[in-house]
């Protein structure tokens, strides 16, 4: 196998037998990307000063010293995660020369890493399919007419042409998981309060998470490891102290009992993933597992409860983005109101205006009530829901996605069907429990997502599971004709 | 027609605290531009607030000093507004939930309602200049509370009282240093007059950010006389915010109240709930210092002091202090705070000092007042000798001494004096033999007088009971 789609555990070895130096290894992804991402369109920055670093990680291996598993490993970043010395864009125009004075938290704990690029995004994390970003569109690499999903299209496209060994995104309603299936990798969104969110572009803060998208399951249990934690900077974060996510992988689904939430498996879902899923399901079940067939009653609100609580908190959360201090400022105004309006008029996208109105739309006075209220009453619903369920089941197993991926432009007109692609992700976000998906097979060519949910901060048995399905699925022959 | 003033007040007074309300930036004042500023407290992309545990110790303090109920469950909210020194365009603050809440405050004998106290964030300061808005963000992120009264006040001398009363309990409860010139403490009127039966009121209009308690008084006076005058021509005031405008000494209009914006406040998602424990609250209550009323009722009771001394001996928390400190060892409270108001007191008033400013120990002030007590100078040499104590910082006995005023302690001279004294005062002998030994105290007052106080009174005291047992 090329070097590239090695997986983590294979180069950490090499690395550590002085089989591979890491410069070669940095080489190696560099080069890479300079061969292909041209016509994949996955990186907005690519950081060159990685090379210096992987030399410093191999005067440590030439000293004798003990590296870590993780250590010297390149990886990416969506381009909404801060880092020092290197834009963060968020696929804006807005913060097209914006760089952070500061590193996010998971950056600082990845700092032994090697950090190669950052990758594209829908403008703010706003989108289902990376075509909102104000620079480029990010091409699924299994198919260069479709989109590789979003909005960490970019993130989810590198890992799976090996142009990374992992990569971190941010999922707020979906947002890692929809683009992992579609590009068929391993993407997890954590329990909120898992990871730390400082640095992260906030979208809408109470859904954000930062997680992993990786090639295997091994490999993003090893990358939560690192990048999980309480942190004094984020006090949405919680302490539970340090676990090691790659211990428990092999235990199996003996026992485990499984639910199949009735509402994830409606009309609106292609027919040839549902099958996908209930084959996986039923492999699972001769592992060992009790399935269990299981309702959520209030899961056909979430739609309405994530769009109304997502823009909301996004109409705020952006509205710091003025111009004043620092991003996009066109210098022509003649007063303070048209400063602003021409900034915004200027600087942002469609989407992410469209967001912002619907959100300050639904937080007016006369609306609150109707709106923005209600849906935080929804969500404490929802939320009854998965504490119910997870006290008979240990996990869920739904689709990630209720289609194949689709082809650049095709749902762009339809807003209605764009947000529809995170139909079965969003009701993680609103709820804030771990979900992760994984590639179950193909259908055309084109992977399939499953997506695997487990109570709070039940990470370990979602892997535990995820690893199951990976194993019964057997290795993926990664597309190399790119 | 007889009116009467309806006045309410919001309070924003400054948090005392070392860092700033999100973030561990310093909130000192005067720092250079836009020094004291992280990514946290100017609100750059991906930051996130963690709250500052002393902010709510000090609210609540202030919530108990104000004899508000603290709620057990609070959160912050955002205030949204677009404005070049609010760096996020919001404000985290409290709106649903406010920390404490339905307290009052007693001036005299009437209590004013505090309908609730807040927390927030302060923004950052746009100066203006003739080119350009200049902005800085030192203050951005420093910790506030507001104090929103009823509209209970009901002249500008009560509001005044009201006013001095709250800035006395926030510097007793130590919170916040109340320097109003310093933006420390700042205040908003709201101001409205309504005819004794109510069936005639004019409407409420606000004056913002008065920033001294003298022009809170003489905007509300302007205010009144223009309602009344706005009234008594059949019109009505608009509901409009407005400012103090200093140089006039008259309230300009800024915006009309129906232009108010929707603020759009909406629960910070980005901070916890705040849940405050029973045990904090006891732990706070029980950490109080003696508050202002608490400490003038002791006061009456436990030195006997007519009201105007109790007033000024009370005025700040440095004042009762020195006073306790002092009749801890001269056991005149009377006399001592007598002496406090007539030369102390006016000192400080006439030299603009604070008292922990003095110059001299207090051990020689009380030394200063021992010599007084027990007759070695009089009065009027303490006040002299004060004055220079004042200005020199020495200690009495030293200046004394500089000053020639030295104590006549040769026994020779003294023995002189005190027969010329009893030469003039032969009743005095006759009644020490039958027996009043009182007469004692009244003749080495005579000695000390003769002296003008520069005899030592041990040793007078000593020679006439010679004399006397010789006679």
């Amino acid at each position: 196998m090329e070097l590239y789609y090695k997986n983590i555990y294979e180069i950490h070895n090499m690395l550590r037998r002085k089989e591979l130096s890491c410069e070669e290894l940095t080489c190696t992804i560099l080069n890479r990307i300079n061969n292909i991402d041209e016509k994949l369109g996955a990186y907005l920055t690519i950081v060159k000063e990685s090379l210096s670093e992987a030399k410093a990680v191999d005067r440590k291996i030439g000293n004798g010293d003990y590296i870590e598993p993780l250590e010297g490993i390149p990886y990416s970043l969506k381009d909404n995660i801060s880092t020092r010395k290197i834009k963060t864009t968020c696929g804006s125009k807005m913060l097209e020369n914006y760089i952070s004075p500061y590193d996010a938290t998971v950056v600082e704990r990845l700092k032994k890493n090697i950090l190669v690029g950052k990758t594209n995004l829908d403008e703010f994390g706003m989108g289902s399919s990376t075509e909102n970003s104000a620079y480029k569109i990010t091409k699924n690499p299994w198919d260069l007419t479709k989109v590789p999903g979003g909005s960490s299209g970019g993130s989810a496209a590198a890992v799976a042409s090996g142009l990374c060994f992992f990569s971190l995104g941010s999922d707020t309603g979906g947002s890692i998981r929809q683009p992992a299936a579609f590009c068929g990798v391993v993407g997890l969104k954590p329990t909120y309060g898992l990871v730390s969110r400082f640095g992260l572009v906030a979208y809408g803060s109470s859904l954000d998470t930062i997680g992993p998208i990786t090639r295997n399951v091994y490999d993003c249990a090893l990358v939560l490891n690192h990048i999980s934690g309480y942190d004094t900077k984020d006090s949405t974060s919680v302490n539970r102290g340090k676990k090691d996510y790659t211990k428990g992988l092999k235990n199996g689904v003996c026992g485990l009992k499984i639910g199949i939430p009735k509402e994830y498996f409606h009309d609106g879902i292609d027919n040839r993933i549902k099958e996908k899923i209930i084959e996986v399901v039923k492999e699972l079940e001769k592992k060992g597992a009790i399935i269990i067939d299981v309702n959520l009653p209030h899961t056909k609100y979430g739609f309405f409860t994530y769009y109304n609580i997502a823009t909301a908190e996004c109409s705020l959360n952006l509205s710091r983005f003025d111009g004043i201090r620092y991003g996009y400022c066109k210098n022509e105004y003649d007063n303070l109101n048209e400063l602003y309006s021409h900034n915004r008029t200027l600087g942002f996208g469609k989407q992410v205006k469209k967001n912002i109105i619907l959100g300050t739309n639904s937080l007016i006075k006369t609306n609150y009530e109707k709106y923005y209220e209600k849906g935080a009453k929804v969500r404490t619903l929802i939320i009854k829901d998965f504490k119910e369920v997870f006290k008979k089941v240990d996990l869920l197993i739904t689709p990630t996605t209720p289609t194949l991926p689709f082809g650049i432009g095709e749902k762009i007109k339809d807003p209605i069907k764009m947000y529809k692609s995170d139909i079965l992700t969003i009701n993680a976000n609103i709820s804030g429990i771990p979900a992760l998906s994984i590639p179950c097979g193909f259908i055309e060519n084109m992977p399939v997502g499953v997506q695997i949910m487990g109570g709070y901060f039940n990470e370990e048995e979602v892997l535990t599971c995820a690893y199951e399905v990976e194993r019964m699925r057997g290795e993926i022959t990664w597309n190399t004709s790119l | 027609m007889e009116y009467i003033t309806v006045v309410g007040l919001e309070i924003h007074a400054e948090l005392k605290t070392k860092s700033k309300i999100f973030c561990s930036c310093s909130t000192g004042f005067g720092e250079e531009e836009n020094s004291q500023c992280c990514p946290i407290c100017l609100g750059l992309p991906g930051t996130l607030p963690s709250l500052n545990k002393k902010v709510i110790e000090y609210a609540i303090r202030a919530g108990i000093g104000l004899n508000c109920e603290i709620a057990r469950k609070s959160f912050m909210d955002r205030k949204n507004y677009f404005y070049p020194d609010l760096n996020k365009a919001y404000q985290i603050s409290q709106y649903d939930k406010p920390l404490c809440e339905n307290g009052h405050i007693q001036i005299n004998d009437k209590r004013i309602g505090i309908k609730r106290i807040h927390i927030e964030e302060d923004a950052g300061k746009t100066i203006y200049t003739n080119e350009a808005r200049l902005l800085n963000y030192n203050r951005s992120g420093v910790p506030l509370i507001e104090i929103v009264t009823e509209p209970d006040l009901s002249s500008s001398i009560e509001t005044s009282e009201c006013l001095e009363e709250l800035k006395e309990i926030l510097i007793y409860l130590d919170i916040c240093d109340c320097k109003m010139e310093e933006g420390s403490l700042r205040c908003d009127v709201n101001i409205n007059i309504e005819s004794k039966d109510k069936t005639i009121r004019s409407n409420i209009v606000e004056i913002k950010n008065l920033n001294s308690f003298k022009a809170v008084k003489k905007a509300i006076e302007y205010e009144e006389s223009r309602h009344r005058f706005l009234l008594r021509e059949n019109k009505n005031t608009i509901r409009e915010t407005r400012r103090w405008d200093e140089n006039k000494k008259i309230t300009v209009a800024m915006r009309k109240k129906e232009e108010a914006q929707d603020y759009r406040y909406f629960p910070e998602p980005d901070l916890l709930k705040i849940f405050v424990e029973e045990s904090f609250i006891e732990e706070i209550r029980k950490g109080l210092p003696e508050l202002p009323n608490e400490k003038r009722n002791r006061f009456i009771l436990q030195y006997e002091l007519p009201e105007y001394h109790i007033n000024i001996m009370t005025k700040s928390k440095e004042m009762s202090n020195y006073f306790e400190e002092v009749v801890r060892t001269v056991k005149n409270p009377k006399m001592v705070s007598n002496f406090i108001i007539s030369v102390l007191y006016k000192r400080l008033k006439d030299d603009r000092m604070d008292i922990e400013d003095l110059k001299y120990k207090i051990d020689d002030f009380v030394k200063l007042l021992e010599l007084v007590v027990n007759g070695y100078i009089s009065n009027n040499m303490a006040k002299k000798l004060y004055n220079i104590m004042h200005e020199t910082g020495e200690n009495p006995e030293i200046i004394m001494k500089e000053k020639g005023i030295i104590q006549l302690s040769n026994e020779k001279d003294i023995v002189k004096i005190v027969k010329e004294v009893l030469e003039e005062n032969l009743k005095s002998i006759k009644d020490y033999k039958n027996g009043k030994k009182k007469v004692i105290g009244f003749l080495v007052g005579a000695v000390m007088k003769k002296t003008k106080g520069s005899a030592n009174p041990q040793t007078v005291n000593e020679i006439i009971l010679d004399i006397l047992r010789k006679k």
